[in-house]
């Protein structure tokens, strides 16, 4: 094991064109052996050639890329030890479950006694051990998903790259595999790849997360690192659900800083990312809505709130119920929108639509970045 | 008021004006490629202004399989050569016979007419008249094939692969005639007629071998004469007369022991509807002036008095080229094919096209 | 109520279906197979029985010419499919969208001139003063003129030409809807070129060849100029004996057996080719 090297993949300056668009842009990341890793980011973003290229089916215009520490740049994709679940499976329907499995062993040689005890295993493995006469159109969504995973997972892959792989799936399925998917890889202690553009997906599974916008990583980091500490506004706004504003800086003290929105309110906020802004310079404000608190106005607030403090007033438009998730919709004076999370209990004390409330929200919450 | 009575002339109007339609009346003629030139067809209709010509070009073996699956219905005049017409009316009942009365066979001349009345005639019915004659024969390039005579010429070593025929009964006829035998008159005695099939075939096996490839119309067999690739093949005289205008080289040669004379003749399918206007095509396409304009477009030589005088000059020429007197005299015009002939000949064509031996 | 409804408009929708199946396929052929059991014994008298079929069995041209048709009809079926499926690999999966159009337009062309052009254009080509002769004289590569008409090989090569499209379009369709994503997998499950092809794209694509073979045996067998045209002394095709009996010689009745014998013959060459290949009809004609 002391031979092994660190990481199970590194790309390195990878770049790649299509015709005049710069698809993926000087990309670099090392993945650690065994880790959960997801690539999120809008469609259109460059990570599905990312990935393509790792897999072999896209030819980067420069950089390396590395399988535990070899480049693989020149192997043909049949020969990188880099599988793949493709979007919509791809599972071979001429083909039945067992056939589906046993097909990559059979291209690797393997004898028909070990096909049938790796495939038997594997099965097991995903708590399948029934299925291998099946024909695939006879399995439900997640038996195909645990099918084209067992797929891959039967050669031993290196890396396992899934590309959305839950797209298809209806909400309640979607969930329950966000589960297994984290289960299987603990389970299989394989390095996982995972292509996203739904953070939710990403903030669960992973254990690093890299954003990705217009064929840049934006950052890179553990789900927590990039909710709470995002290095640029892209990544503020992306993850997460946010409030933004977007201003001015006007003075800037220490941590905190006064900032002069387009509306013309002024709030207090904590300069945050890689490059902090500067007074004088227009930024962009970030407030999550669960750290701001909606009180009715009538109602004086607790007195141990810190000072200083941000406050707003408005009158509430909506409520959006959602259990522990529910949120108000309140409409400052100067008509924005201002999404605050709130406890509905059902009872009296609950919000309503066209009470005046105020928001309160700390500065140490209040993200600005440069624009 | 006014409705009904605008009605009633509507109606009235749509009545006469179907019956009128009704009145003019459509001959559907039944011939040869070239047998019905525009020219004709529109002088026809100008004459007779309630007449529309309608033509379906075919051969004789398509003409007859036409009239036999209607049992004669769907055409008012056929062409039919004078040999295919006397079994094929004894088997299946397709033409009626002819009113001699309303044709004018003056005009026609007279060893033509009595050869096809004598051909055609069942129960005292004459089913058929002569309209125009030509011969199947030999062509040859004279600068590459000056010898080429005899129906056994094509098989001659001397022009091997430079040779064509066309697979059908005409050329089985033809080498049974260079053989010495008569085919003719072996028809009453069918045993012997395939006697002489036997060896015709044999002969022609043999021969595949020397023949270039077997044409199957004008157009291939006129292609591999003008182009040089064969130098002499079996052939219609009339194609020959078309090849002769474009390379004078290129002559009609009657076969030593006689060029097969054919006549194509007037019939009237049995369920016509256009008796009239057949009789009227008839005689229109006796008249003089018409006779060379249908020469011109056939190639072939009207079965008139005096036919060949009225050939436009360049088909004259090319007869001329070709014929001797002597030639005429030693025409050999195709007897009536008695029932079950077809069906020998067609087996014997089939042998000599599967055989590999050649 | 509702259900009469449906039902009526069922059943509009179905009979100009079953009509055109009763008129135009099932009772002509039923007269055919009437026709062929009749015996001419002399001018117009007739009998049943077997009697045309039996001179089939008698007659061995008949019935080589029946096997040649046959086995040069799965020539041709062969040479369309080791052909067509490059071609309609390609078109399907490796031209753009709008190249795929042009191709797909392109393979369609030969099929806006009739038959007889088609093959006329071949016997300009081919024959021995024709344009590749010429061309290969000119070019000094031989120095006599080549006849390539009028032979076996000219023969197929106009029935492939003629039928190849038969081939390109469901095997288009079919690998149309193939998943690229499906080839992406094959590759990177370890398999090499040949394995995603014999292991992933031909079973994938079977439908498609099964009903484009089917259909380029049956067009080939029934077909009649381009055997006649382009074919050499010796190449005899069963169409054309089919042909020989009913015009030229006025055997209706044999004919009409002939008819039914090459209907029996071809049929059974796609059973024998579905229970070889494992597919069935329906599935065949279903998937692509």
């Amino acid at each position: 094991m002391t031979t092994s090297p660190a990481y199970d993949l590194e790309c390195i300056n990878l770049s790649k064109n299509f015709g005049p668009v710069r698809a993926v842009d000087d990309v670099s990341f090392t993945i650690p052996s065994g880790s959960f890793f997801s690539i999120l980011g809008p469609s259109g973003c460059g990570k599905t050639t990312l990935m393509r290229m790792i897999a072999g089916f896209e030819d980067p215009a420069s950089g390396d890329i590395r399988i535990k520490g070899k480049s693989v740049i020149d192997k043909a994709p049949n020969k990188r030890n880099v599988k793949m679940v493709f979007q919509h499976l791809a599972l071979f329907p001429m083909m039945n479950v067992y056939e589906n499995i046993a097909y990559g062993l059979k291209c690797n040689g393997a004898s028909k006694a070990e096909i049938e005890a790796r495939v038997r295993d594997v099965l097991d493995r995903i708590a399948l051990p029934d299925v291998a006469e099946r024909e695939i159109h006879q399995l439900s969504g997640g038996q195909k998903q645990r099918i084209a995973i067992a797929r891959c997972m039967v050669l031993d892959p290196d890396v396992l790259l899934l590309d959305e792989p839950l797209g298809a799936l209806d909400l309640k399925l979607r969930e329950a595999m966000k589960i297994e998917l984290k289960l299987l890889q603990h389970q299989f202690n394989t390095t996982f790849v995972y292509i996203t553009h739904d953070q939710s997906e990403a903030l669960v599974m992973s254990d690093h997360v890299a954003i990705m916008n217009q064929g840049k990583f934006e950052q890179i980091g553990t789900p927590q690192e990039l909710y709470h500490a995002p290095n640029t506004s892209f990544v503020a706004g992306f993850v997460g659900d946010s409030n933004r504003w977007s201003g001015r800086m006007t003075v800037i003290n220490g941590d905190t800083a006064t900032v002069e929105t387009d509306a013309g309110l002024t709030l207090l906020c904590s300069p945050a990312g890689s490059i902090r802004p500067e007074a004088g310079q227009s930024v962009e404000i970030f407030v999550r809505p669960e750290f701001i608190h909606a009180h009715r106005q009538d109602t004086s607030p607790a007195e141990d709130e810190p000072a200083p403090v941000n406050q707003l007033d408005g009158k509430v438009d909506s409520l959006l119920f959602n259990g522990a998730n529910s949120r108000v919709l309140v409409r400052s004076s100067s008509g924005q929108l201002i999404e605050a999370d709130v406890t509905l209990t059902g009872g009296t004390d609950d919000l309503r639509p066209g009470e005046a409330v105020r928001l309160v929200w700390s500065p140490q919450q209040t993200m600005c970045f440069r624009t | 008021m006014r409705l009904k009575a605008t009605l009633a002339t509507l109606l009235a109007a749509t009545i006469l004006s179907t019956a009128s339609m009704a009145q003019a009346e459509t001959l559907r003629l039944l011939t040869w490629g070239s047998y019905a030139p525009d020219e004709l067809v529109k002088k026809f209709e100008a004459e007779n202004p309630d007449i529309k010509v309608e033509v379906t070009f075919s051969n004789n073996e398509e003409m007859i399989a036409k009239l036999r699956a209607t049992g004669g219905a769907g055409f008012d005049l056929a062409q039919p050569s004078h040999d295919r017409i006397y079994a094929a009316q004894l088997e299946y009942d397709i033409y009626k016979a002819l009113d001699l009365s309303k044709i004018n066979t003056d005009a026609m001349e007279k060893s033509l007419l009595d050869g096809v009345k004598a051909n055609t005639t069942i129960d005292g019915g004459v089913y058929a008249v002569p309209h125009q004659w030509g011969t199947s024969g030999l062509m040859a390039d004279k600068s590459k094939a000056p010898d080429l005579k005899s129906w056994s010429d094509l098989c001659d070593p001397k022009y091997k692969g430079k040779t064509s025929m066309r697979l059908k009964r005409t050329i089985l006829l033809g080498t049974a005639f260079a053989m010495g035998h008569d085919p003719f008159a072996a028809y009453s005695d069918l045993d012997k007629y395939q006697s002489i099939l036997d060896e015709v075939v044999d002969k022609l096996i043999v021969c595949k071998d020397n023949i270039k490839a077997y044409w199957k119309g004008g157009d291939d067999l006129s292609a591999m004469m003008l182009s040089g690739e064969i130098v002499g093949s079996e052939t219609w005289d009339s194609t020959a007369y078309k090849l002769y205008a474009e390379n004078p080289n290129i002559v009609f040669v009657p076969p030593t022991t006689g060029a097969l004379a054919w006549i194509d003749t007037f019939a009237i399918p049995r369920k016509g509807k256009a008796d009239d206007a057949a009789y009227k095509w008839i005689n229109f396409v006796l008249q003089p002036e018409n006779v060379t304009i249908m020469s011109g477009s056939t190639g072939a030589i009207a079965a008139v008095k005096g036919g060949l005088d009225l050939l436009p000059a360049d088909k004259k020429a090319a007869v001329n080229a070709s014929f001797t007197p002597a030639d005429i005299d030693n025409l050999k015009f195709f007897a009536n094919i008695p029932p079950g002939v077809e069906d020998m000949e067609g087996k014997a064509l089939e042998k000599i096209k599967a055989s590999t031996g050649g | 109520m509702q259900k009469d409804v449906k039902r009526l408009s069922l059943i509009l929708l179905f009979t100009p279906f079953a009509l055109w199946i009763l008129l135009l396929i099932i009772i002509p052929h039923m007269g055919m197979v009437v026709l062929s059991l009749r015996e001419k014994v002399a001018p117009r008298v007739y009998e049943y029985g077997l009697g045309n079929y039996i001179d089939f069995i008698n007659e061995p041209i008949y019935w080589n010419t029946l096997l040649r048709t046959g086995s040069m009809s799965l020539l041709v079926t062969v040479l369309a499919l080791l052909i067509g499926f490059p071609i309609a690999y390609y078109i399907a999966k490796i031209a753009g969208n709008r190249t795929r159009g042009a191709l797909f337009l392109l393979c369609l062309v030969p099929l806006w001139v009739s038959d007889l052009i088609r093959a006329f254009g071949w016997i300009l080509l081919l024959r021995e003063t024709g344009v590749i002769s010429s061309v290969l004289q000119w070019s000094g590569l031989v120095h006599e003129p080549i006849e390539f008409l009028y032979n076996d090989v000219t023969v197929i090569i106009g029935l492939v030409y003629t039928v190849i499209l038969f081939m390109i379009v469901p095997l288009v369709s079919t690998l149309d809807g193939m998943d690229n994503a499906m080839i992406e997998a094959g590759y990177n499950l370890g398999g090499s070129g040949p394995t995603v092809l014999r292991r992933i794209i031909i079973p994938y694509a079977m439908p498609g060849i099964v009903s484009g073979c089917i259909v380029v045996f049956m067009l080939t067998a029934g077909s009649y100029l381009t055997p006649i045209l382009l074919g050499g002394k010796n190449s005899s095709w069963f169409t054309e004996q089919i042909y020989d009996q009913f015009i030229t010689r006025f055997n209706w009745e044999s004919g009409a057996a002939f008819g039914f014998l090459l209907l029996v013959f071809t049929s059974f060459v796609v059973w024998l080719g579905l229970k070889i290949t494992g597919q069935t009809l329906a599935n065949t004609v279903a998937r692509s």
